[in-house]
């Protein structure tokens, strides 16, 4: 693999050695991924082109090099995505001879098994169509990019999250996990959501990012685009639904923290044009990631728990 | 917060105390003054706290995560927070201080390197205290500190701090904990969490930041054994790497290097070492934790849940003496089928004994039982359907711990901590076992 860097070998006194924590945090994640594929039959990683399954996939193709990733990837198009992260998506999958699936939200609202919203949007409206994605695969482990540093709901996630034939997450009885013993027994119907980067930051997956020299969608970085401002936030204009009458367009520079359904994705004003720069900026930031950029988050308290028990990622 | 990452390194650590103690208090303050809460958190702390009628943000808000939570103001599950400083990341395992506390702070120490265990200045060492110590020394945590909080209630007194710090330490040191550091604080004035008191000239040592930041993280050494448990084995079968077969997994403990001999478990196998590859890379020598596949000379048969390991090498036993700690509703009893699960093995076996419940108020006192309920802690035999490999959880806290499941329908029963002497084979052959036992000094 060319993108392998050796981790800086550090012998300090006493003859012991230590790990930098973006070193503990990988030898972590790819414990993770070797344990599901010791033990689960059909694995699949949740990829949605956005900056944490990019990482996701990263760290799977060291934890097998030389052998190809043992996994499917799966990606939940609301119809609403940015074109330039399903151009990566398409790209990184022809690279590494990967398997995509693909569950579309427009088919579920097109036969009638799922209404659009009000509001245009299609975030969750995702949980439908992943759940069936996962029954109609035989998917028994999911892999999720999701980390605890988001959101305080996800503070409290497992590693290994079990979920049950509905799909549904019950925070009060989750399995406790210790050491690094994860328990992935599940009944057939039963699917275990995997999170291998629960214990990162944003800052740690952008100074993995910038380490391992990772390429990401374009739209992570400072460029200049139509957008009109809703609930505090810049929304890319498109025909999800946006803008409204009221609603006024502007060309502004602008970068995306995350990427998700473009109705509810904001951009944050920014000149970041470079991995460091965005580096720079989090590490300045006074705002999380979820909390400039996602409208879906902001509806109440426990917004995220909700859609979480429902079977949301 | 540093944007360079070559000399940042990273500590795991546990926080117990209960609410009382000023626990939330203390992590809130450590988040607020690492300036790791960000103003959307705190502002939707600020809007909660005054929907509740409270003044004062309750940064006990920041980390109770589930609806559950805030409805009944208590703290359920072990929370894990994340922060930085120029030198070190964090990963702090909050731990509730009321219900199922045993199985929450079992469960936030089994993975910490430091225990942080608060008590209010004006109450001292009290049991919950002693528990405290009691499970970070049960699950062998290298470092404890005990923080005495709420000095500026007691005018910031000396020797109110003398006092506990005595008791604490050397209560703490009985229990067999070694590195004890003892700290004043008031986590509600700020005094010695992140910046240095103004109150108490007295004392001369560190914050608690400084001391997080600061204290050594026990790195991996070539003088311990090394363990690789087998999680994978990798075969391309196809292209330029046709012939490559290497065993993936992460060095539990210890250093690898091309050359060295090594034992297979349960095989007993003998063969060396002829790479080592670091997700990609080959390096010639690795360290625990460090995830890496390892090539062998000889084609032996080994899988997944095997052992290889160098130096002194565990004898594979089917018989388990350990400390366990119940962390489910069921109770445990002897007869119970179950499966245990062992690094990356996962083997039938049956509870044979419980042999008795031990006081985690005191490490000490035993009583006899039939059975283990949830958060009771004591120790069982047990005897499995095949051969593991298992290390005395002293001597390693990766290959010396496993879990208890319950076959029916996968729940997480018990964590346990092999110990005391590890059954029939080292019964049948004494002299291994002494030889063991010289090696591990």
């Amino acid at each position: 693999m060319t993108t392998a860097t050796t981790p800086s070998l550090r012998e300090e006194s006493g003859n012991a050695f230590t790990l930098s924590h973006l070193d503990a945090l990988e030898a972590e994640s790819v414990h993770i991924f070797r344990e599901v594929a010791g033990e689960f039959e059909r694995p699949v990683i949740l990829f949605s082109g956005g900056k944490d399954s990019i990482v996701m996939l990263h760290l799977a193709l060291k934890a097998f090099w030389p052998a190809p990733v043992p996994f499917s990837l799966l990606h939940v198009d609301t119809g609403h995505n940015f074109p330039e992260v399903i151009d990566y998506r398409d790209r990184t999958v022809a690279r590494h001879s990967l398997r995509l699936h693909v569950a579309h939200v427009q088919d579920f609202i097109d036969d009638g098994r799922l209404r659009e919203r009000p509001d245009g949007t299609r975030n969750p409206l995702q949980t439908v169509p992943l759940l069936d994605a996962i029954e109609t695969g035989k998917f028994d482990a999911v892999f999720g990019g999701g980390r605890r540093d988001e959101e305080k709901a996800r503070a409290k996630e497992r590693v290994f999250s079990l979920r049950d034939e509905f799909g549904a997450w019950d925070p009060r009885r989750q399995r406790p996990e210790l050491w690094s013993l994860y328990n992935g027994k599940h009944a057939v119907g039963e699917h275990v959501r995997v999170f291998p980067l629960s214990n990162w930051t944003e800052l740690d997956v952008w100074q993995y990012i910038e380490r391992e020299n990772i390429e990401l969608p374009q739209i992570y970085y400072a460029h200049e685009r139509d957008v009109f401002a809703r609930d505090g936030m810049w929304l890319t204009a498109g025909d999800w639904g946006g803008p409204k009458d009221t609603e006024t367009v502007q060309r502004r520079t602008i970068r995306y923290r995350t990427v998700g359904d473009m109705s509810c994705t904001g951009a944050v004003d920014s000149h970041a044009a470079t991995i460091a720069d965005v580096i720079t900026e989090i590490a300045a930031s006074r705002l999380t990631e979820r909390g400039a950029t996602r409208a879906d988050d902001k509806m109440s308290e426990a917004a995220m728990e909700d859609r979480k028990r429902e079977g949301y990622f | 917060m540093s944007t360079t990452t070559e000399t940042t390194s990273l500590l795991r650590f546990a926080t117990a105390g209960s609410v009382d103690d000023g626990k939330s208090t203390l992590v809130g303050r450590l988040l607020h003054d690492s300036k790791s809460v960000l103003s959307d958190q705190l502002e939707a702390v600020e809007h909660a706290s005054r929907k509740r009628g409270q003044d004062v943000p309750d940064l006990a808000l920041l980390t109770d995560g589930l609806r559950a939570e805030r409805e009944q103001g208590i703290t359920i599950d072990v929370a894990y927070r994340y922060f930085a400083t120029p030198n070190r990341r964090f990963i702090l395992a909050d731990t509730p201080g009321h219900v199922q506390y045993t199985r929450n702070m079992v469960t936030g120490a089994s993975t910490a390197e430091l225990a942080v265990v608060l008590v209010d200045a004006r109450n001292g060492v009290v049991e919950q205290t002693r528990r405290h110590a009691a499970v970070a020394a049960l699950l062998r945590v290298p470092h404890v500190v005990l923080a005495v909080n709420k000095m500026d209630l007691v005018d910031y007194a000396e020797p109110v701090f003398a006092t506990i710090a005595a008791e604490f330490t050397a209560y703490a040191t009985s229990l067999g904990l070694a590195d004890i550091t003892t700290i004043p604080i008031s986590a509600l004035a700020g005094d010695n969490v992140v910046e240095p008191s103004a109150h108490m000239d007295w004392y001369g040592g560190p914050t608690l930041l400084e001391h997080l930041e600061t204290v050594q993280v026990a790195g991996a050494s070539g003088d311990e054994p090394a363990r690789f448990p087998v999680q994978y084995v990798i075969r391309p079968q196809t292209g330029e790497h046709r012939d490559y077969r290497g065993y993936a997994g992460q060095l539990a403990s210890g250093v690898l290097r091309t050359g060295d001999t090594v034992t297979v478990q349960p095989s007993g196998r003998t063969t060396t070492v002829a790479g080592i590859d670091v997700l990609g890379t080959d390096t010639g020598i690795a360290f625990a934790p460090q995830s890496i596949t390892v090539r062998l000379t000889d084609d032996i048969d080994i899988s997944r849940g095997d052992l290889i390991a160098a130096g002194t090498t565990p004898l594979p036993t089917k018989d388990v003496e350990a400390t366990v700690c119940h962390l489910h509703e069921r109770p445990l009893r002897a007869g119970d089928k179950v499966l245990l699960k062992h690094t990356t093995r996962t083997v039938r076996a049956i509870v044979k004994e419980i042999s008795y419940r031990i006081d985690i108020d005191t490490l000490e006192q035993r009583t006899s039982a039939q059975e283990l309920n949830v958060n009771d802690i004591g120790h069982a035999i047990l005897r499995t359907a095949e051969p593991l490999a298992l290390d005395d959880y002293t001597d390693n806290r990766r290959t010396g711990s496993f879990l208890l499941i319950d076959p029916a329908d996968g729940t997480t029963l018990t964590a346990g901590m092999a110990g005391g002497t590890l059954g029939t084979a080292v019964a049948a052959n004494p002299e291994a076992n002494e030889a063991n036992e010289e090696d591990w000094v």
